[in-house]
């Protein structure tokens, strides 16, 4: 990192690229968490009738919270780590971070009010979980587009944004539907194949969006791409992502067949599949941006603390960040399997 | 637009948002250990009722939790885009502060929440309750971390400056900082209170409604006599709070008491309004001495008034008044709950008269605990970080437009929730006391559902 003037022998060069990689990674986990809850909030509607709904917001229930947990982690790390960039990203950002944040609370709070409220208020908290569903993953996915291309002020950049926030409600979507089609049986097992397969054509395109976009924001991640040997090192990111793709859309093509022969093999591939992509999206995007947190403007060491924070704060991530995965796989597996019916 | 302070602004936002946030903090934490003791009193004594009362509130936990947690994402969000100065001048102290209550507090409690709400007949009994228990400790230990920052706030120590940065010196020193003990106290046990009200209201509701089941009748109790030890230990520590807030912010105290002048054997003053333009009080009703007493256990004490301090005070009418609320209420508590104790303790019930004032005190605990937080936060300013930052040195450049907007679509929403909350509550209430009524009119031997 001598071109940055770094030495990562330092805490001063180490900590802070320890702490991007751990808010890098919270967000990744946050988003695909959230990213299938977010997915059946936007799918609920198309539900039968009221019982579908119930399985499909039991089968999300129990993790929600900590789901959404991820984000206040990783926003988290951007304030306490980063205060420099948590302040141009987020001031960019105000609006469409308070629509998402009223958008959560109207999402978060309907899991609740929709099961207590009088009947006849029922149908409305439903309405506002879906709504409150829709309009976070198209804000999460609009300040993407804006992250992208670097916070300009301009109608193209706005527009990309727009864009890109209707991609990533395909994306949940195709990850909620894969959730449904694991954790349900019957007639809603066979709706969410339905749903995935016509979700999957808009996610490829939001993909395929940002690939293309990101190069030509700066010249830097343009030549980091295309430059040899970087591009053939590279070419398996794309390469996989096909294949995904591909592997995903035969296998939503043939569960109809086994789910009307009752049989269940394969149910978990097409949720395993979106996550692959994700996680691939997720890391070509960090290689492009790495090591800016604001592209061409801020990078991750101007942006950092000082080092004798961030180190009071690495002792607690080290020994408390595998505890915290560790209670949180304990919680998936006690609901582990097709959802029921929960009550309290 | 362009007329509104965008400073003012962001305070109004960020009061509004965080006086919303703490409503349910407040009643989490302190639901979360009356569900243990409801848990843990049915294991040992495997009656019905205590399982009842558990699976009534549960659902209300599970409610206040979602609000909180949605309530509180939004603060996470706030403290950044409003007070850009507050990390960059202390953010080296509440940095790893507020990082340690997610890694500790936040996911533990939100984790456990699934296993508590969901999990009772996947695991045993015992990880049930241990799992309840992970709740209660994890809103607990968030309430010690942010505490433990909003203390430092008042009381800064362990640090030096820096180049204009704070640079800790001592971890001890700055998390068991002068005031936190009394605020950490002082806030958990007003917690306790306002749960306290909050389930003997309910309670009494149902049971102005003829629903006198054995699990409203205990919840009624266990609130009425936890009520009637906390207030005085309340009162006392609110007591010793005001002793540590004299010697650190003696200002806050002099707007707390509204004492203009600096004298010996100053007045308590009971009733008045401060006039901050002509620096005293209309209608003053006071005794005399009594301040200089309790603040300094003499008659004599002196006593420094506002006037000392020149430009460097809070303002005084909201400290004022504020304070008299959160103590007028205090006061009111410790009446109810001493005779409402006294008369289920001597005559084995309540009287309707009773009833309706804990339906009416239901969220009594709110107002004293708002209060209380409009004293402390008011009491400090201009300073944001008492002698190292002002509120005005810490604010941020987003336009007033942006904040008027998003603060105006809050406040909608804030109203909104809060009636639905309130309404809800009410309405499982009834659901409640319907289902009883029906188990009553089956014939004998048949168990209701
Ligand atoms: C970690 C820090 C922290 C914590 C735990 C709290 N506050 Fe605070 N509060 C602030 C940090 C702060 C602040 C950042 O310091 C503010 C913002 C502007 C200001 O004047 O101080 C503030 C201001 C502020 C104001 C406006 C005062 C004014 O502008 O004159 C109110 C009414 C409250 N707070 C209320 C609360 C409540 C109800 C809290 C209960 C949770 C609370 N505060 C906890
Ligand atoms: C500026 C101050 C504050 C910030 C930034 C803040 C931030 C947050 C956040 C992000 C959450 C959600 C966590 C989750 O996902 O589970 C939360 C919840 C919570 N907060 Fe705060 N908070 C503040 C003040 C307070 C205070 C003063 C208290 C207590 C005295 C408190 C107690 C809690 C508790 C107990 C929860 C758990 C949720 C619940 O019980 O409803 N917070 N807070
Ligand atoms: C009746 C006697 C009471 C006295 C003498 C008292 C005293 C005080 C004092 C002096 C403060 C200001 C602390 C500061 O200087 O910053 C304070 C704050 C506060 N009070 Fe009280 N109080 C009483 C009752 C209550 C009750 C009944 C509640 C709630 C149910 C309550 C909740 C609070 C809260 C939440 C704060 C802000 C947090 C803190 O600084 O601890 N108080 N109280």
């Amino acid at each position: 990192m001598s071109e940055f003037g770094v030495n990562l022998f330092t805490p001063a060069g180490w900590l802070p690229l320890v702490f991007a990689l751990v808010m890098a990674l919270s967000i990744l986990a946050y988003v695909i968490l959230d990213g299938y809850d977010l997915g059946v909030g936007i799918l609920l509607q198309k539900a039968d009738d009221l019982s579908q709904k119930n399985t499909m917001i039991a089968s999300i229930s129990p993790f929600w919270d900590a789901n959404e947990t991820w984000l206040v982690l990783g926003i988290g790390i951007l304030l306490v780590a980063f205060p420099l960039a948590h302040g141009v990203i987020l001031g960019a950002l105000y609006l469409p971070v308070a629509l998402m944040l009223i958008a959560l609370t109207l999402r978060g709070v309907a899991f609740d009010f929709r099961v207590k409220a009088k009947t006849q208020h029922q149908l409305l908290w439903d309405q506002v979980f879906y709504a409150g569903s829709l309009l976070a993953s198209w804000s999460q996915g609009f300040m993407l587009g804006q992250f992208i291309t670097g916070f300009r002020e301009e109608l193209n950049s706005y527009l990309f944004s727009a864009l890109i926030g209707f991609c990533l409600i395909a994306g949940y979507r195709l990850l909620g539907a894969g959730w449904l089609i694991m954790k349900t049986e019957g007639p809603l097992q066979y709706k969410a194949v339905k749903w995935a397969q016509r979700s999957l054509w808009l996610t490829a395109a939001g993909v395929l969006a940002i690939s293309a976009a990101t190069p030509w924001v700066s010249s830097r991640i343009f030549d980091k791409w295309f430059s040899f040997p970087n591009v053939l090192m590279l070419l398996p990111i794309p390469a996989m992502t096909l294949v995904l793709f591909g592997v995903m859309a035969r296998s939503l093509a043939r569960l109809p067949i086994r789910l009307a022969q009752d049989n269940q093999y394969g149910t978990a591939v097409p949720f395993a599949c979106t996550v692959g992509v994700f996680l691939l999206s997720f890391y070509g995007l960090a290689y492009s941006i790495f090591p800016w947190l604001v592209i061409d403007r801020i990078t991750i060491w101007q942006a950092a603390s000082a080092p004798e924070a961030l180190l009071v704060i690495f002792y607690g991530v080290v020994v408390v960040l595998p505890i915290i995965i560790g209670y949180t796989i304990f919680a998936y597996r006690v609901f582990w399997g097709k959802a029921t019916k929960l009550s309290y | 637009m362009e007329s509104l302070d965008p400073v003012v602004l962001a305070r109004i936002q960020f009061a509004a948002n965080i006086t919303f946030h703490i409503l349910f903090p407040t009643i989490s934490i302190g639901l979360g250990w009356f569900l243990l003791f409801f848990k843990i009193r049915f294991v040992a004594t495997q009656q019905s009722h205590w399982m009842d009362a558990y699976q009534f509130w549960i659902k209300i936990f599970a409610l206040t939790f979602a609000l909180g947690v949605v309530s509180g994402i939004t603060m996470s969000f706030q403290f950044g885009t409003n007070w850009p100065g507050f990390m960059n001048t202390v953010g080296n102290v509440a940095g790893p502060l507020l990082a340690y209550e997610v890694l500790t507090a936040f996911f533990l409690e939100a984790t456990m929440l699934g296993i508590m709400l969901f999990g009772r007949g996947r695991v045993s009994e015992r990880v049930h309750t241990l799992a309840t228990f992970l709740v209660a400790a994890g809103t607990t230990a968030s309430a010690f971390w942010i505490l433990a920052l909003n203390s430092w706030m008042h009381t800064p120590a362990g640090y030096a400056m820096i180049n204009g940065k704070a640079h800790v010196i001592s971890w001890m020193a700055v998390i068991f900082n002068p005031s936190f003990p009394y605020r950490l106290t002082h806030m958990l046990m007003a917690s306790g209170l306002t749960v306290a009200f909050l389930l003997a209201g309910i309670s009494a509701y149902r049971w102005l409604k003829n629903d006198k089941a054995r699990d409203v009748v205990a919840t009624l109790r266990t609130a009425m006599f936890v009520a009637a030890i906390l207030t005085p230990l309340q009162i006392i520590v609110g007591d010793l709070h005001g002793l540590n807030t004299l010697k650190y912010e003696p200002e806050k105290i002099a707007a707390m008491e509204g004492i203009w002048d600096t004298q010996a054997g100053a007045p308590a003053v009971l009733i008045a309004i401060p006039d901050a333009a002509s620096q005293s009080n209309h209608y003053e009703l006071a005794i005399p001495k009594l301040a200089s007493f309790y603040l300094t256990h003499d008659w004599h004490g002196e006593i420094k008034g506002i006037k000392a301090f020149g430009e460097q005070h809070p303002p005084v009418a909201p400290v004022f008044f504020a304070f008299r609320i959160m103590v007028g209420v205090g006061l009111l508590m410790l009446a109810v709950s001493w005779f409402v104790a006294w008369q289920i303790h001597a005559r084995k019930d309540i009287t309707a008269l009773s009833a309706k004032i804990l339906v009416v005190m239901t969220f009594a605990g709110w107002i004293a605990l708002v209060s209380g937080w409009y004293v402390t936060e008011v009491g400090r300013q201009p300073w944001l970080v008492y002698g190292v930052l002002t509120t005005a040195q810490a604010a941020s450049a987003v336009s007033a437009k942006n904040i008027a907007t998003t603060l105006l679509l809050y406040f909608l929403l804030y109203v909104a929730l809060l009636i639905s909350y309130i309404s809800v509550m009410f309405h499982l209430a009834k659901k409640a006391i319907y289902k009883n009524d029906l188990a009553e009119q089956l014939p004998q031997g048949v168990q209701h559902v």
